[in-house]
């Protein structure tokens, strides 16, 4: 379903990413982990389109991505999530989820400004997909708040929340466990697999959390300097010696 | 306060070394040459008594600053802030109306002169609404506003001058054009943020100016257009047969096939109506100009411009595209620019590019500005404060600027939010109580 081939991407003199491939089916968690400054982010932010990779092919339902503006890749049904929660603060929860749908409603003028029977069902229609996913996440009570004023953890599954009322393909999560407790971990974890099993949405992952990424995921990619190291099952992985050395460094 | 003394000594030297060659020391001509001359005991005493003033207000600094602090703690709170969003819509909401019906039966005592103020004010609330769209509600800070208002305002007095277009007919075509320019605009200012865009619709406001005063074989140049007729009041006629006819304001229809206002309604003429069918109109056009803009901030769209002003990066993640909601703000609100224009053109019958310099830009801004980013009814009251104040000082006309300086810092240390900062209508979840 998306499929990277050696993409590289180079900052001036920098080699940031180098070479990277990587494949994630139908269903599948694929996790993307490797040490502070491994180029994981850079690999995120060209499938999404934030960069454009100086050389390789991404290849998204069987359309070529690369050279797409990031708004019209996500519209073709692959959301991210950032390693720095980016809600709009200043809105209130269930306006960051409508903004989220905002090309799924009618933006026609006219209809708004005379609130159409069609422009009123669709706003309903929004407002009931954004509280489903807010009891989804849990987050329903606090409906009416202003975003920032949620707790880090809450800001982390409304992020979640924001992305899949856009009815995406394929979710790409940043760090998504990052500053969250073991208890947030474990329904996180709980999230992402249900995410995957009822809405048959896969999942790209990027995190340094051995826990949540061993758990759920079918399939891993490690880099390392932003060239790729190894690849293969959760239990290849922890056993695949070039994989433990990155970490741990040489003895 | 010792402390401060040799400061304030200090203070007060400065100010005599300035003041008293400049001030104290007069060039007379005597005959062929200059001689120098000190002035008047007058003088010497305002320059001392100048230093003196300087000397206290640094010796007793921290007290003043204190006595400052002071009345910034007994301006009453901002009123709103402890209520909840839904009582504080329900409140801006009651507000409104109660400002639309004062707008409404006012003129029936008000005299002929403060209800031609009150056009005016009318028409920089109507800049200031459609300018908050573009500053207020989607962030981006447009300084060339004026250029969508000399739009509005130039179509009308070119189309009634080549084509002879009725103020009526003009008025959607004057806002199409004003939308199409600010559509111009929007394009190669969409990567630009903050200051850039700033210089770049600074110099937008400017080439438009200057574009007019220079087209001088088609606009007329710095010359302007003259006699531009003032709108008429269409009216549904009965006898001799059903029409529809334009009535005019004059004691004589000019034009063929109008019929005088006062003739149709068998009155007396009377030359204060035209004034009261201008603000009715003024009025008409800013109730609608609130209504849409209302609807517009509940509506989608409303809310891509917030959050682009929010989180750009994150806007575009979700798939909202940067390019279309911006020129959407450009556009609308370069629209309500030129109808104001339009209308505009028609209440003075005479435009130039005089009527369009950056002042008015500034003034604009500062509207939206002191009344509270994205709050409709702070535009409504900065315009009515901005326009009206000056009028009311009309005799300390060289100190206008300085007052109005004085006004905005004053502003931006004791409100820096703006007059009545009210936030955008929230749409609420009715499950979470």
């Amino acid at each position: 379903m998306l499929s990277v081939n050696g993409i590289s991407m180079q900052f001036g003199g920098l080699l940031a990413v180098n070479g990277v491939s990587l494949e994630v089916n139908q269903d599948e968690i694929v996790s993307i982990i490797g040490p502070n400054g491994a180029g994981k982010t850079t690999v995120f932010n060209c499938i999404s389109g934030f960069y454009r990779p100086t050389a390789g092919a991404i290849t998204f339902n069987g359309q070529a991505i690369h050279n797409l503006p990031d708004f019209k890749i996500s519209r073709l049904g692959m959301v991210r999530t950032f390693q720095h929660v980016r809600l709009f603060n200043k809105m209130t929860v269930i306006e960051n989820l409508l903004v989220a749908q905002h090309r799924h409603l009618n933006t026609n003028l006219l209809s708004g400004l005379f609130k159409t029977p069609a422009y009123r069902r669709q706003e309903d229609k929004a407002m009931e997909r954004a509280a489903y996913w807010l009891r989804k996440v849990d987050l329903l009570e606090f409906a009416n708040r202003e975003a920032g004023t949620l707790a880090y953890g809450q800001q982390r599954r409304l992020e979640i929340a924001r992305c899949m009322v856009t009815e995406p393909d394929i979710l790409l999560l940043d760090e998504p466990a990052a500053g969250l407790n073991p208890r947030e971990t474990k329904d996180l974890d709980e999230l992402i697999l249900s995410i995957r099993h009822c809405y048959n949405v896969s999942v790209l992952l990027i995190e340094h959390d051995m826990g949540l990424v061993m758990g759920i995921s079918d399939r891993i990619y490690v880099v390392n300097q932003g060239t790729p190291l190894a690849s293969g099952a959760p239990d290849d992985i922890k056993a695949n010696p070039d994989v433990i050395k990155a970490y741990l460094g040489e003895s | 306060m010792r402390e401060n003394l040799p400061f304030a000594i200090f203070c007060a030297l400065v100010t005599g070394a300035l003041s008293v060659p400049l001030l104290g020391l007069k060039l007379v001509s005597e005959g062929t040459s200059l001689a120098i001359e000190g002035a008047d005991a007058e003088t010497w005493m305002l320059i001392s008594g100048g230093m003196l003033a300087v000397f206290l207000t640094q010796l007793f600094k921290s007290q003043l600053s204190n006595g400052l602090s002071g009345i910034k703690q007994s301006l009453p709170a901002n009123p709103v802030s402890g209520l909840s969003d839904q009582k504080r819509g329900q409140l801006e909401k009651g507000l409104l109306f109660l400002v639309i019906g004062l707008a409404i039966i006012w003129p029936f005592w008000a005299s002929r002169g403060s209800i031609d103020l009150a056009t005016l004010v009318l028409i920089y609330v109507m800049l200031g609404l459609g300018l908050n769209i573009v500053v207020g509600l989607a962030g981006l800070l447009d300084l060339g506003y004026v250029a969508f208002y000399a739009v509005g305002a130039y179509s009308y007095a070119l189309l009634y001058q080549y084509f002879g277009f009725s103020f009526w007919a003009a008025l959607p075509i004057a806002g199409l054009l004003a939308a199409l320019f600010g559509f111009l605009l929007g394009f190669p200012v969409l990567r630009l943020r903050g200051d850039y865009l700033a210089i770049v619709t600074l110099g937008f406001g400017e080439i438009i100016r200057i574009f007019l005063n220079n087209l001088t074989s088609l606009t007329g140049g710095p010359n302007g257009i003259g006699s531009i007729p003032k709108p008429t009041m269409p009216a549904v006629q009965f006898e001799p047969e059903f029409d529809i006819v334009q009535l005019e304001f004059s004691r004589r229809a000019k034009e063929e096939g109008n019929l005088p206002f006062h003739e149709f309604f068998g009155l007396d003429y009377d030359s204060a109506t035209k004034v009261v069918f201008l603000y009715v109109l003024a009025l008409i056009l800013c109730l609608i100009t609130v209504f849409v803009i209302r609807r517009l901030t509940r509506m989608p769209v409303g809310r891509a411009w917030e959050a682009l002003r929010e989180d750009e990066i994150a806007c575009r993640s979700l798939g909202l595209s940067r390019t279309g909601i911006k020129l959407s703000a450009f556009t609308l609100g370069a629209t309500f620019a030129g109808f104001a224009g339009c209308f505009f053109a028609a209440r003075q019958s005479f435009i130039s590019p005089e009527s369009f310099t950056f002042i008015e830009s500034a003034i604009i801004l500062a509207i939206v500005v002191l009344g509270g980013m994205g709050s409709q009814l702070g535009v409504i009251l900065a315009a009515t404060l901005m326009i009206i104040l000056p009028e009311l000082a009309r005799e300390f006309q060289e100190y206008r600027m300085l007052l109005f300086g004085l006004m905005m810092v004053l502003m931006m240390i004791w409100r820096p939010q703006g007059l009545l900062p009210m936030k955008r209508p929230r749409i609420e979840l009715k499950e979470a109580a």
